[in-house]
This record gives C-alpha cells, structure tokens and sequence, in this order.
C-alpha cells in the first residue's frame, strides 16, 4: 500500500536522473558475458576467414599472405560450382516440396477440431529429431540390404530384385528429398498455420457473403495475408537448404561420383580433410557474401506490404 | 430428408477427414517407431526380411550391448551428450536471462549496437566461420574439449534466446519492479526473486531450444572433436555407420538412433506449448 503511494508521489523527472545514473555500468555488467562470447566465438572467428581467405595457411606449418590468389583459383574451381550448382537445385526442389506437403496439412490442422491436436502433434514429431538421426534412421530405410524400402518390396514379390536407392543420381537424390520433407513439414506446417489463423475469420465470411468460392477466397484473401509468414517460412528453407550437409554427408558421402556434393560439403572438405584452411576459408567468405545478399533480398520480401494492417 | 443427406454428408466428410488424419500420421510416425521397434530384435533377426517390424522371437537389448562395444562405446558417447547438452541448456539460460535483463531495462553506453551485434549473427551461418572457431579454440587450450563445443553451442543459441528473454522482461510491469525496490530488493534479489519467476516460461522456452539444439548438432561437433573419447553422440554414430569400426551392423544403427531420437521426443511432448512459443516468438520477429 505505502509503496504504490510513494512511488507515484515521487517526482518522476528527479527519479529517473538518478536511476540512470546508477543503472548506466550495471546493464553492461548483465550484458557483457553475451557480449564476450559473441566476440570470441563469432565476431572474431568471422574477421579471421576474411583474413584467412587471403593466405595460404596450412593445418601445420607457416601461413603466407596470396593476396586475392584463393579467390582466383576458386574461379576455377569446377567442384565448387558444381557443389554451388547441386545446392541450389536442391533448395529449389526441396522448398517447392516442403510447401507442397507443408501447407495442405496447414490448412488441414488449423482448424481446432476433435483429434486435432493429436494430428499436429503425429505430424511434427519429426522436427524434433535431429537432421543427424533422421539422416541415420533412413540411411537404414534406404539401405539395399538391410533396410525396409528396398528389401521389404522384394519380399513382398514387388520387385524382382533388390533396388539400390543409393547407387545412382535419381533416386538418390530423390530419396533425400523424401527424408527431409518427412523431416521439414511438420515445423513449416506449424509456421504456416499460425498464419492461417492470424486471417480475420469476418473477411472469410464476408467473401462468402459476396459469392467467392473456395479457390477466389484462397487467392484474394488467404495468400496476401499470408505473405510475412510465407516469407518468413521460404527464408527458413531456402536458408537452412543451402547450409544442408548432414543428410548428404550421413546417407551419401556426396556419392554417386560426387554428384551430390553441396556448398558446405566441399568447404568442408577443402578445410577439414584437405587442411587447406586459406581456401577453405575464401570458399566460405564466397559463401557467406551469398547468403547475406538472400536474407537482404528475404528482408525486403518481409517488410509489410502497404495497405495491409 | 434434406436432413438425413446432409447428416450423412457430415459423417462422409469427418470418415475422409480422421483417414487422411490417420495415414499421414502413420506416415510421419512409422519411420520412428519402426526404428525403435527393431532394435530390440535379436542380432540374428536382423538377416531376416525387414516384415514385420517387431522382433519375432523375443525382445533382445543385444543392439544396445553390440552398440556399446564399438570404439569408445554407447555409454561414454551419451555422456559427452549429455555433458555438452546440459551445460548449454546451464550456459545459455545464465547468459540470456542476464542479456535480456539488461537490454530490457536498463540504458548504458553501445546498447544498441551489442543489441544489433548479437541479433545480427544470426544472418551468417556458423557453417562459414568454422575454420577459424577451430582455430581460435585451439590459442584457447579448448581444441578437442567439450567446454569449447559448449561456448560454440551458447553462442549459437544467443539470438534467439536473447530477443525471447528481453521480451518476456519487457512484458513485466515496471511497477512490480518499482514497488519491489521500495520494499528494499537489491540487483540480485530483484532479478532472482522477483523477475524471475514472472518470466519462467520464456526460460523454459530457450532451455528447451537449447538442449535441442546442443542435442542434435553434428557438423560443429564434428569438425572440432578429434578424440574418439570426445565424440558426442551423432559423431560415434556416423563413424559406426560409415563402417569405420568394421562391417555395419544395421541392428546397433537402430539402436543408436533411438538413443538419439527418444530424449527429444520426450521433452517436446512434456513440454509441447513451450516448443510452440518459441516458435511463435520466431515467426512474429
């Protein structure tokens, strides 16, 4: 009782002053553990691959200063397009899947109905298992032997002889598709729905007032509105699928014949089986100028389109 | 009779709703629980065909055991697991309530910048800066250790954990903090006890993300653990399925993935609207 009465009696101005004051050298304190490990492990590492980027710089032994020699030698580093190539494909591929699976499911749990909950629950369990387990869990799946795709087809007389999933381009690469849209959908299902519900359930009903049938409804009202979390959730995709290696490393080893080498794969293996850690580090500053310009591009893609809320 | 249709019609349309329900979540589910069933099948049954999923001639922990036995073993895998998860969930919890206390009430010099600076990190991708984390591990005396894993794992974790908890001290009323200052809190009891618990859920809510994260990474851990002692548990799993060990034994790979898989599964059911705020919170910013 006497607090709430002393603290509006107080003049606020005179309070405030000496808070400040006070308060200025603690905030830092709370700040400055957060602030450390920024520094060390991200600010640092970050200004130390473009300074790496411009030497030779062996795992043992001394680095010497190339100048722009690693970038030039990227220019002709076919394996590195090709990755730069693969990747892109398959974030294409793969977001066009992820959506294609992810917003039926959306627009099928949105709704709170009996037993949906339980349905939401089923679909997104997936996401939770990491992108290694899941990437080891069908590495078995996959497997022409042991696995369940293959062998169980021939047991049960579907096929004549026991498919290799893994042996050639195709179906490997489609393969991988078919575990991480098993893995994805359930989280873009969820970022997609929030959406869905965030849409007045008034301007539905009054389209149906006005005679708009299902599809007009979806294309006039569902889709504008949706447009933040639809980028939002592409953004998620398109970034975490140009980062992809776990699946490609864990299933394929980049196999069949290094066709399905990704960006991160080959710096990798630039870095950290070839040890040449300077042009790992300018494979990695090529990377990374590529993926600041798609969250640029994305940020602008985000920004509230006018004359919606 | 018009009613008698389209009550009928109500029935068809919940019938194809709870089918389609039910084979897509067969179809999310199977792969998981076919995995967790066969690994306890006998080794032997493993040369059997692949149907039915369940062991048939008796459940047997003899994956688990043949698991065990590879490198370093199951067991001491799980315990870098472990190790580097809690101590992340630990780590970061500390360093994000503190940063968030900090960026949401008070005012000091660079506040904004250090702000800007840690949410910012989350545009490039720790991917294409590992190299040199390696290095800076290694002046450290922290190559090969699960301390320098965990400083890498806290710092991953920053920008999301940092915006939730400036949020949820935001959403506490400044005058709780005022009347509890004129009954005398100081810093450390005002934070402790009096913020704190107004913004639980958001620290459970980044624990959560954190353990997940720390749980599951592979690249990172990877690239920096070197000794077979070190490797947490994706790491020895993959070395055990690329065969590095000798022939792979598909029965301890089932294993090994559950191991992997039911923590997970476990804390997102117990702590499902937590997971669902977190992400939330990521699809508003």
């Amino acid at each position: 009782m006497t607090t709430i009465t002393a603290s509006t009696t107080a003049p606020p101005r005179a309070r405030k002053l000496v808070g400040a004051g006070r308060r200025q050298w603690i905030g830092l304190i709370y700040v400055a553990p957060a602030v450390a490990l920024v520094m060390v492990f991200f600010v640092i590492p970050l200004g130390m691959t473009a300074w790496m980027s411009l030497h030779n710089w062996p795992l043992m032994g001394e680095h010497t200063f190339i100048g722009l020699d690693n970038y030039w030698a990227i220019l002709r580093d076919t394996r590195f397009w090709n990755a730069l190539k693969f990747t892109g494909y398959y974030t294409v591929v793969v977001t066009i899947a992820i959506f294609a699976v992810a917003f039926p499911l959306a627009i099928f749990i949105e709704k709170p109905r009996p037993l949906t909950n339980l349905y939401r629950t089923f679909f997104f369990m997936p996401a939770v298992v990491g992108f290694a387990s899941a990437s080891l869990l069908w590495s078995w799946l996959l497997n022409v032997d042991s696995g369940l795709f293959s062998p169980a087809a021939y047991d049960l007389g579907l096929i004549d002889r026991k498919f290799n999933l893994l042996a050639t381009f195709q179906p490997a690469f489609w393969s991988i598709i078919a575990m991480v849209v098993w893995k994805v959908a359930g989280f873009t299902m969820i970022i997609l729905m929030t959406g869905l519900q965030s849409i007045p359930q008034d301007l539905q009903e009054a389209a149906v007032i006005d005679g708009a049938g299902p599809f007009a409804r979806f294309r006039a009202i569902t889709l504008p509105l949706m447009r933040r979390t639809l980028a939002l959730a592409l953004i998620l995709s398109v970034a975490g699928s140009i980062l992809a290696f776990d699946q490609f490393y864990i299933i394929l080893r980049g196999g069949p014949r290094n066709q399905t080498l990704t960006a991160v794969y080959w710096i990798f293996n630039q870095s950290f089986v070839s040890f040449k850690l300077g042009y790992g580090a300018a494979l990695s500053m090529v990377l990374l100028v590529i993926l600041v310009a798609l969250s640029l591009i994305q940020l602008w893609l985000l920004r509230k389109p006018e004359g919606l809320d | 009779m018009a009613q008698a249709i389209s009550a009928r019609g109500k029935l068809a349309a919940r019938l194809a709703r709870h089918s389609t329900g039910i084979i897509a979540s067969l179809l999310f589910l199977a792969p998981i629980v076919w995995t967790a069933l066969s690994a306890f099948k006998p080794a032997a049954e493993a040369r059997l065909p692949p149907l039915p999923p369940w062991p048939t001639t008796g459940v047997s922990l003899e994956n688990y055991a043949t698991l065990n036995s590879f490198g370093d073993g199951l067991w001491v895998s799980a315990q870098n697991s472990i190790y580097v998860s809690v101590m992340t969930v630990l780590l970061s919890v500390i360093v994000s309530v503190l940063a968030g206390y900090g960026f949401s009430r008070f005012r000091f010099p660079f506040k904004d910048l250090f702000f800007v600076l840690i949410l910012s990190t989350i545009m490039i991708p720790f991917q294409s800066i590992l190299t040199p984390i390696f290095l800076v591990l290694t002046r450290l005396g922290l190559h090969n250790t699960l301390t320098g894993l965990v400083g890498v794992y806290v710092t991953l974790q920053l920008p999301f954990s940092i915006f939730m908890m400036r949020n949820a001290f935001d959403a506490v009323p400044r005058e709780i903090e005022e009347a509890a200052r004129m009954d005398g809190a100081g810093n450390a009891t005002m934070l402790l006890k009096v913020m704190l618990p107004l913004v639980w859920p958001g620290v459970v809510t980044i624990a959560l993300f954190a353990f997940l994260g720390a749980w599951n990474e592979f690249l990172a851990a990877l690239v920096l653990m070197t000794d077979q002692s070190k490797f947490t548990l994706p790491v020895m799993m993959t070395a055990l399925q690329s065969g590095r060990f000798g022939a792979i034994d598909w029965g301890a790979v089932q294993a090994g993935v559950t191991v992997m898989m039911v923590p997970c599964l476990i804390l997102f059911l117990a702590l499902q609207r937590f997971y669902i705020r977190g992400l939330m919170a990521g699809a508003v910013k």
